[in-house]
């Protein structure tokens, strides 16, 4: 709940625009900042532009023949625009792709060590937090020499976030981390998740369809639809708000609206925003 | 029978020997898939422009050590353009259009070749007999013999370089998964340049034995064909694969090539037996013997 607090946001975008292949418009004006410290969710629906927005940061769009064509993005009060993904991981911006993406042919151990590639600190210090990382995920530690293709997909999850903790980031970016997970498995990572921020002071954006559990941990949120914010305000606040309430969370108090009633006050909404 | 026996010995070594050979050529190849997925089809006009660059710099009276590391330098700067100028503006796209660029760039050396050098054959002799050693029961050729131990210890250094050190790992997460080592910082750019360089350093090695054995000629670069059946048989992204394989192909085509000749009479089985062998495989393991097998999740 730093809010208020922070003079100056660690992360802030503006109004940015993103088009793919120079031709498809993606994000169309997008805002938000991430303060020191903080939880910020990014919600919203499958194709709201929340993996878009992530890698306009982390710059990975370029991989995707996406281009960042409006707007800037600024982290630690410095443009990051042109920066491309290895300079960002340098400064702190770390991103956990969607889907895991585990170096299947590569060990547990060897997968987490690519995380410390562009470190310069020396050995010791990638090999105590070689040890951290295991400390957070015990369950990684019997799995150290397994190829990461063979371990199941919430130890997969694991590895991803162990791998982004071991470049020691300032801010990272989670795309999805629930995604087909059971809850049990998703009730561990976003615990570790919780801990990460308080204990190593790392700050996260996390983007996420999973709406109700996003919103137990983030501070800030702010829902995405297609290409656009449509919403945005502390997690209480969003919790509360009878749209979301309705369309994000299937709860409302007026009782059960019959599903064409709610499609086409959707489709309004989409309209004036 | 003790000379026979002798005899399938001697035809054996000196095809296991000649499929190192084959192997030093495959590797280049295995190098530049395991790094950007693609299927280099120049690697055999790198293994001719690295020889015939060597070659003319030593034939110009440079000692051998100075020749040698100037076309090292070459096949380095050589990797670092085409990494800029072929690579860099197709990253994305489907490997088939990298494929077209490769080929389009074997042309493009094989040309510059001749610009630069000219079309004259030459004859390379590394002042090493390749006449057989004295005092074994069988005749093994020396040139042979010191051709197996330069591979055995080039796959020795790259075995240990991408097992064993940071950049070696970032260039398997790299064949891993291109986006993910992206996100984690590993530059693709100074990774596919790297790549280039090492197999731009293994066609050198590969050339210059091959340019001993054939002399350094246009022809040369036919010498990929037989790495192709080497690939297909050991995996087209494993080093070790490239080795077993051809140390396979080149022991069992002299075989097959010697006994079907002294038993049915049938000859010519040396040229295109490699192929067959490595249709067979195909048919049981698409992935080679050691390559990457496909893991899937079900």
């Amino acid at each position: 709940m730093s809010a208020e607090i922070a003079p100056q946001p660690l992360l802030q975008v503006n109004n940015i625009e993103v088009v793919y292949d120079h031709v498809i418009l993606v994000l169309k004006g997008v805002s938000l900042q991430v303060n020191h410290g903080s939880i910020v969710a990014l919600l919203g629906a499958n194709g709201a532009g929340k993996s878009t927005t992530l890698k306009a940061i982390s710059n990975l769009l370029r991989a995707e023949r996406g281009d960042v064509t409006k707007g800037s993005i600024t982290f630690e009060g410095r443009q990051i625009g042109k920066s491309d993904a290895p300079q960002l991981v340098r400064r702190g911006i770390i991103q956990v792709m969607e889907g895991r993406r585990c170096f299947e042919h590569l060990s547990v151990e060897e997968d987490l060590m690519t995380g410390a590639y562009t470190r310069r600190d020396g050995r010791a210090a990638i090999k105590q937090d070689l040890e951290m990382v295991f400390n957070y995920f015990p369950r990684l530690t019997t799995r150290k020499s397994t190829k990461t293709g063979y371990i199941s997909g919430g130890e997969q999850q694991m590895v991803a976030i162990g791998r982004a903790l071991m470049a020691r980031p300032k801010l990272m970016l989670l795309d999805e981390p629930s995604m087909g997970l059971a809850p049990q498995l998703v009730e561990e990572i976003f615990q570790i998740i919780v801990r990460l921020n308080r204990e190593e002071n790392v700050s996260i954006l996390l983007a996420e369809q999973n709406v109700n559990r996003a919103l137990k941990v983030a501070d800030f949120a702010y829902i995405l639809e297609n290409g656009r914010v449509v919403l945005d305000g502390d997690a209480e606040t969003i919790r509360k708000n009878e749209d979301v309430r309705e369309f994000y969370l299937g709860l409302t108090e007026i009782g059960k609206k019959s599903y064409r009633d709610v499609k086409h006050y959707r489709r309004r909404k989409r309209w004036l925003a | 029978m003790v000379d026979e026996f002798w005899f399938a010995m001697e035809v054996l070594i000196s095809g296991l020997l000649q499929g190192f050979m084959y192997s030093l050529v495959a590797i280049g190849f295995v190098l530049i898939i395991k790094s950007s997925g693609v299927f280099n089809f120049a690697q055999g006009s790198m293994c001719l422009f690295a020889a015939l660059g060597f070659v003319s710099f030593w034939e110009a009276g440079l000692n051998f050590w100075v020749a040698l590391g100037l076309a090292l330098v070459m096949m380095i700067v050589l990797a670092v353009v085409i990494e800029r100028v072929v690579l860099r503006p197709l990253v994305a796209r489907p490997p088939l259009i990298l494929f077209m660029a490769t080929i389009g760039l074997a042309f493009l050396l094989e040309g510059l070749a001749q610009a630069l050098w000219g079309t004259q054959p030459h004859g390379l002799e590394l002042g090493i007999p390749d006449s057989p050693l004295e005092g074994l029961p069988v005749d093994i050729s020396q040139f042979e013999l010191f051709a197996a131990a330069i591979s055995l210890l080039l796959v020795l250094a790259l075995v240990i370089f991408f097992h064993r050190t940071r950049v070696g790992r970032a260039l398997r997460a790299v064949s891993d998964d291109h986006e993910a080592a992206m996100s984690v910082g590993i530059s693709l750019q100074m990774m596919w340049g790297i790549t280039w360089a090492i197999a731009g350093g293994v066609a050198l090695v590969a050339g210059i034995m091959w340019g001993t054995r054939l002399g350094v000629q246009y022809s040369l670069t036919l010498i990929v064909l037989k790495a192709l059946a080497v690939l297909i048989l050991g995996g087209f992204n494993s080093i070790t694969g490239a080795v077993v394989a051809g140390l396979i192909i080149g022991g069992s085509e002299k075989l097959v090539e010697v006994y079907l000749n002294i038993i049915f009479g049938i000859g010519g089985v040396e040229s295109f037996f490699a192929y067959a062998l490595a249709m067979f495989v195909l048919l049981f393991r698409p992935y080679g013997l050691f390559g990457d097998e496909i893991i899937d999740r079900v």
